[in-house]
């Protein structure tokens, strides 16, 4: 069987399962966020009662990211709703803005959109922070009410997005159905050239099968090349599983995953015992490909969906209103500090944004120091608009008072994962999907730049 | 449930994703309260750029759509798993969208939620009517006729009773796999 199907079997308690059979599995944790928490909240509580208790209150993860540092009184009353039901449920792992479990979440737009405004336990973005949190384990089952929730496959989990009503029926019962995936075996050899990141790999690949090629299907990363890349790096390729339509994206277990993951359960005190899944010798696929690391190019998608793939060394006259970094896929710490080796000295020509992904990546790039500076003083004085308030912020558009939101048409550059139309704004804008050197280089020329010219 | 639905069509290419079905910041509305689901459905598709799309899929002003079947290119509904996509399109009035192809996510949150019934078509209807056209969709032949020709779907399948049911909690209840409501 393949890495899904194994672990689809486990958690189903069958011996064996096969492509196209349904499977009704147990799940290990349930995230939700936000936007899509207070309809799975509401969902869960019109069909199980207004008194019923989550099925586990350890595998509920909630995970406030999305619209938080907004004025908009509907997304931070949606706070309020999350809060409402921690508290009454008694969940704990909530990861809140605000300290006060009785409180409720005001942002204060008149102390402008830079400054940090969270408190207590509040992380930032729910991929990113289940990994930091402690709440991603080998071997298990996690789904979210969010489509990257597929990021988490990097930990060799079967990790997927589900809607509000299958998020509010896994609160009550703690299962899905679930219906086995094909698997596609993606298998990576040869190292990547200076100025080649992770994202290079996966644009690469959502563009040889397809905004499509992926549907309904597993992406299972394998070879030498896979070995090579630290967490990270997977997580990057992993998130972008559904970009391509794909189900999840899965990777093999490592000593690199197990040393993690075991640190990450220590610092938090979660739960400890996890089992991975190893690759069988025995796996049937529908796609089997082998891609050289070393051949790839960086690379972009272009407007208006991910699987436009060009090499940016193409698009070199494409000029460029705006640059973007931030997100669950391009908003870690590694992400910005490849950035800040491309900017370093230099200034950028275009209004550029940078968003951490968690409050983690805030302080991390505030202690990191390079000659004296802190990375985040590098980044401010290259003139990228640096803010310490951790979350999706434009990633998805969101409310209009948000952070680099495009409220006009104009064209973005952006480390991010998803370029539909209207994905970051206005819906006549354009977005152009790129790695964290790709983005950082085309900020200092203002047009789509190959970053190899920069580093390497 | 009536076996044939008549209406006009609207018209959709190829990726159409939950960014342009329901854009991110109409997320703040919460469907399972009333008033902001029927908010959602003013809002369907009002993501679609105006350059390609001139006709409003939900005019100005009012909650409902003219349009209860929508047809599409592939991999409708590609994007993030927001299920304000399914629920603003049925909120909107919508009963069927017939697509060359699906995402996933928004396949599966039509059946979950039970909003609306999600047809794959067995060739490429979006080059072959045009929006405003009037459709008529046969849910036991498995059939939809346009202006005399008559296109055969692939039939729903398994999804088909949990949709007819209204969503799969009414459906896990009428099969007995959960208990009923209290
Ligand atoms: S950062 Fe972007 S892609 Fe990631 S969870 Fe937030 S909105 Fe989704």
């Amino acid at each position: 069987m393949t890495l899904t199907e194994k672990l689809l079997a486990r958690a189903g308690g069958q011996a064996h399962v096969a492509p196209g059979d349904n499977v009704w599995v147990n799940v290990d944790v349930l995230m939700t966020h936000d936007v899509c928490g207070p309809g799975t909240i509401g969902v869960f509580q019109r069909e199980f009662g207004r008194d019923a208790k989550v099925w586990d209150k350890q595998k509920v993860v909630i995970i406030p990211d999305h619209y938080i540092f907004t004025a908009d009184s509907m997304s931070n009353r949606n706070v309020d709703i999350l809060r409402d039901f921690v508290r009454e449920q008694g969940l704990p792992y909530f990861y809140d803005v605000i300290d006060d479990p009785n409180g409720h979440w005001h942002f204060d737009a008149s102390k402008g959109q830079l400054k940090q405004q969270w408190k207590g336990n509040y992380t930032g973005v729910c991929h990113t922070t289940l990994p930091w949190k402690g709440h991603l384990r080998p071997g298990e089952v996690l789904v979210g009410t969010d489509s990257h929730t597929c990021m988490a496959g990097a930990f060799n989990q079967f990790a997927t997005g589900i809607g509000n009503t299958d998020g509010g029926f896994v609160l009550g019962t703690g299962k899905i159905l679930l219906k086995v995936p094909e698997t596609m075996r993606f298998y990576l050899e040869g190292e990547m050239s200076a100025g080649v990141m992770a994202k290079d790999v996966i644009l690469h690949v959502i563009g040889e099968i397809g905004f499509d090629g992926a549907t309904y299907r597993a992406m299972q990363w394998e070879g030498p090349g896979v070995n090579a890349m630290n967490m990270d790096d997977r997580m990057t390729i992993a998130n972008m599983a559904i970009e391509a339509g794909g189900k999840n994206g899965i990777f093999p277990y490592d000593e690199k995953t197990g040393e993690y993951v075991r640190e990450r359960i220590a610092e938090n005190g979660t739960k400890s015992e996890f089992e991975p899944v190893e690759v069988d010798r025995e796996q049937s696929f529908s796609y089997d490909k082998t891609f050289d690391l070393s051949k790839l190019e960086p690379t972009v998608a272009c407007h208006p969906d991910p699987g436009q793939r060009k090499t940016a060394r193409e698009l070199k006259d494409v000029t460029l209103d705006r640059a973007y970094i931030g997100s669950c896929t391009g908003g870690k710490t590694s992400d910005f500090l490849a950035f800040a080796r491309v900017v370093k000295g230099h200034t950028v020509k275009i209004d550029t944004f940078g968003v951490p992904a968690t409050t983690k990546v805030v302080h991390e790039l505030k202690e990191t120091m390079w000659d004296g500076l802190s990375v985040w003083s590098i980044l401010e004085n290259a003139g990228v608009r640096m803010t310490e308030n951790a979350s999706c912020a434009a990633c998805l558009g969101g409310p209009v008072d948000t952070f680099g939101r495009m409220n006009t048409p104009m064209k973005c550059i952006s480390a991010t994962n998803r370029n539909f139309p209207g994905r970051m704004g206005h819906k006549e804008s354009q977005v152009f999907l790129a790695s964290p050197y790709t983005v950082a280089a085309s900020a200092l020329t203002g047009k789509i730049t190959d970053p190899r010219d920069y580093v390497g | 449930m009536p076996n044939t639905l008549t209406s006009p069509v609207y018209v959709v290419q190829d990726n159409i994703d939950t960014d342009q079905i329901i854009p991110a910041q109409y997320l703040t509305l919460v469907p399972t309260i009333a008033e902001e689901y029927e908010k959602l459905g003013s809002y369907a598709q009002i993501g679609l750029p105006d350059s390609l799309y001139p006709v409003r899929f939900v005019p100005e002003g009012e909650t409902k759509t003219p349009f209860k079947i929508v047809i599409a290119g592939r991999n409708y509904g590609c994007g993030s798993s927001r299920e304000h996509a399914p629920i603003a399109l049925g909120a909107a009035g919508v009963e069927a969208v017939i697509a060359e192809s699906f995402a996933r996510i928004f396949f599966r949150n039509c059946v979950a939620t039970g909003e609306l019934y999600p047809y794959d078509a067995k060739e490429r209807l979006c080059e072959k009517v045009k929006t405003g056209d009037i459709a008529t969709l046969d849910f036991d032949a498995d059939t939809l006729t346009v202006g005399g020709t008559t296109y055969s779907l692939k039939p729903l399948g398994a999804a088909r009773p949990v949709i007819d049911a209204g969503g799969v909690f009414n459906y896990a209840r009428k099969s007995g796999m959960i208990a009923s409501k209290g």
